[in-house]
């Protein structure tokens, strides 16, 4: 494969460093109880999120799962408005309203993180359709976890994507573990993407997940078939959480030699020595990381800062006039 | 004025909205090619094209998450659920997506959709295919809710519900699809969250919705004509929004209150209305207020089971003379 332009390399670097600090600030002030509820954090799964962002147009669609940060942060969207989010503050991305596990920013075409599992596939099929209707030449891409391609609404979404002939790519980040157990004692076959593709009239596609050039060939290839009318794709990103499923996890049902095998192989680091390899300057690199610890340091301070939600915003948005009325 | 089915009217609600408005895209299951398994769709296929008019394979959830997605992108869908009991299967579309997404994006999303449905009994189609469940949208915040009882508020509810902004629930009732009403020519629109007062009389206040109205009407002309009690019926026709302030001025003219609601007893918008009256409008009445409902059951299949349990207009007359 030809190599990238050292551009987008730095592009993608700064991306997963980015997610990297901005999900490790997050576990942190959830220890603080600044952050409440849960959150689902993406730690170790960065390459995912910033090889397929980087291989889409600017007015692609996106729909993500209730762990969604690291694609969210990745489209664009700002570090302070999403922290702001999870502090429920009202200078939140959603104003307080959704959380962590919903976030969603229509201006770069995010329409949302799914906390019910499987919903996000038939909905990504409905901006799909819409974009074919409109002309458009848009793209919707939908993560979806292992775990979910067991739930009936993948079944749906697939074989109708497929009938149809959706503009729509799905990318399973396949991290081993549906919520607390590992997917292969709950799935019929080995690969619970690849697996099922052919099924759907679709190619079996695995990347290595944690190697973020290769996720950026595979999307850029599925995203350009999908745009000149190709039809949808079923992708199967190999990865792994470095943390538990949620905040409340500590994942010790993990056993501590996978745990290590994987954190070996931590995307971030991984791609650090791949464009040192290469020659690029390690002090580029630091300065990118130092550039995000700053931002999410940023972040931190004006999500801190943020006001606490008006109390009337509770009744805010049910409707499209702004209200919540239900009778005269 | 013309006299047209209730399915008539169906097809000629969509077709005018869908001729109105080039966003307006309709999908379901055999809604196309076969217009509709209750022949409510004939047509529209060979008016508007196979672009706009989508055969779907029997996936709920994905007719409603297409429906959604593409509401989200510019399109005004309709989308069809073929029985109102099958939104059982694509609940989580409803009641967990299309009804929350505006309110936790504070407003980023906006939902111009509609999905209908043929709801209701009387049809011998047996406990999974009759229920009456507009209850369970009601009960979701959110979603808009409506069920017409005659053809002319079937193409004007329905118009109104596709150029409203938000998600709308469309209950069609089964077994009104072949009756008749008067439609004017042209274009027809109405409102959402309006109730229709039917009949003026001093002595009871009977709400009714959809296939129940009809029976209300005629209970009400037997009461008359029999016991001499005069009977105010109100088609209720929006469950969300609710016409309270419509119904809660008719219970006020005559004190006495009566629901007929085809839903089993629990939690039905009966329900819901009578506990409004009871906080709002005590003072207002002269006697307890009554529900006239089917029992707290599945429905039965066998003709004369179904007949027996459906509030019937002779169960109606019985109810209102006894209790006035």
């Amino acid at each position: 494969m030809p190599e990238i332009p050292e551009s987008t390399a730095l592009e993608l670097y700064r991306k997963m460093t980015e997610i990297r600090q901005f999900e490790k600030r997050a576990y942190d002030l959830f220890m603080q109880n600044l952050v409440k509820g849960t959150t689902h954090l993406g730690t170790g799964q960065e390459a995912v999120a910033a090889g397929v962002s980087q291989a889409m147009a600017d007015d692609d669609y996106m729909f993500v799962t209730y762990r969604g940060h690291n694609h969210v942060l990745a489209r664009g969207t700002p570090m302070t408005q999403v922290m702001a989010e999870l502090l429920g503050r009202e200078n939140g991305l959603m104003h307080g309203k959704g959380g962590s596990m919903h976030l969603l920013d229509t201006s770069r075409g995010i329409l949302g993180a799914y906390a019910i599992i499987g919903a996000q596939l038939v909905i990504a099929n409905g901006s799909a359709w819409s974009a074919v209707y409109r002309g458009t030449s848009q793209v919707t891409v939908c993560f979806l976890g292992d775990g979910a391609t067991n739930i009936g609404a993948f079944h749906e979404a697939l074989n109708l994507a497929s009938v149809w002939q959706l503009p729509v790519v799905f990318i399973c980040e396949n991290n081993q573990y549906m919520e607390y157990t590992p997917i292969t004692s709950v799935t019929a076959v080995p690969r619970p993407a690849a697996d099922r593709a052919a099924s759907y009239g679709l190619d079996p596609v695995v990347v290595d997940g944690n190697d973020v050039e290769a996720v950026y060939e595979v999307a850029q290839a599925a995203l350009g078939r999908a745009r000149d009318g190709g039809g949808p794709a079923l992708i199967e990103a190999l990865t792994y959480r470095h943390g538990g499923h949620s905040r409340a996890d500590p994942g010790k049902y993990r056993p501590d030699d996978e745990v290590k095998e994987w954190l070996a192989r931590d995307p971030v680091p991984a791609y650090r020595a791949v464009l040192t390899g290469r020659g690029v300057d390690p002090a580029v690199l630091d300065e990118l990381d130092r550039n995000a610890r700053e931002a999410v340091d940023r972040a931190t301070e004006e999500a801190k800062a943020g006001p606490l939600p008006r109390l009337e915003l509770a009744g805010t948005n049910v409707w499209a006039d702004g209200g919540n009325a239900w009778r005269n | 004025m013309t006299v047209i089915t209730y399915r008539d009217a169906v097809t000629r609600g969509i077709a005018q909205e869908m001729q109105r408005d080039p966003s307006v895209v309709f999908l379901g299951e055999d809604v196309a090619a076969a217009g509709g398994v209750f022949k409510t769709t004939p047509g529209l296929l060979e008016q508007f094209g196979p672009r706009r008019v989508r055969d779907t394979p029997i996936s709920e959830q994905a007719i409603l998450g297409a429906a959604m997605g593409a509401a989200m992108t510019g399109l005004r869908p309709i989308a069809e659920i073929m029985f109102s009991d099958f939104f059982a299967v694509c609940w989580d579309l409803i009641a967990n997506e299309m009804a929350k997404s505006r309110y936790m994006s504070d407003g980023q999303v906006t939902l111009p959709l509609v999905v209908r449905c043929a709801n209701g009994a009387g049809l011998r189609f047996g406990a999974q295919h009759s229920q009456s469940v507009e209850n369970w949208a009601m009960a979701v915040p959110g979603l808009k809710v409506v069920a017409p009882s005659n053809p002319r508020d079937v193409i004007g509810l329905l118009a109104a519900a596709v150029r409203d902004p938000d998600p709308v629930i469309f209950f069609e009732h089964k077994g009104l699809y072949p009756s008749r009403g008067e439609v004017p020519d042209g274009e027809i629109t109405d409102e959402l969250g309006r109730a229709s007062v039917l009949r003026r009389g001093g002595d009871a206040t009977i709400l009714a919705l959809a296939a129940m109205v009809p029976r209300a009407l005629a209970a009400a002309e037997k009461l008359s004509a029999e016991d001499g009690i005069e009977a105010t019926v109100v088609d209720v026709r929006s469950l969300v929004p609710l016409d309270m302030r419509t119904i809660l001025a008719e219970v006020a003219r005559t004190g006495r209150l009566f629901t007929v609601e085809e839903n089993p007893r629990l939690c039905g918008w009966g329900a819901e209305i009578v506990s409004i009256v009871a906080e709002e409008a005590f003072g207002s009445l002269t006697g307890p207020v009554t529900r006239i409902t089917t029992p707290h059951i599945p429905l039965p299949a066998a003709d004369r089971l179904e007949d027996h349990v459906l509030p019937s207009v002779d169960r109606i007359v019985e109810t209102v003379s006894k209790a006035l």
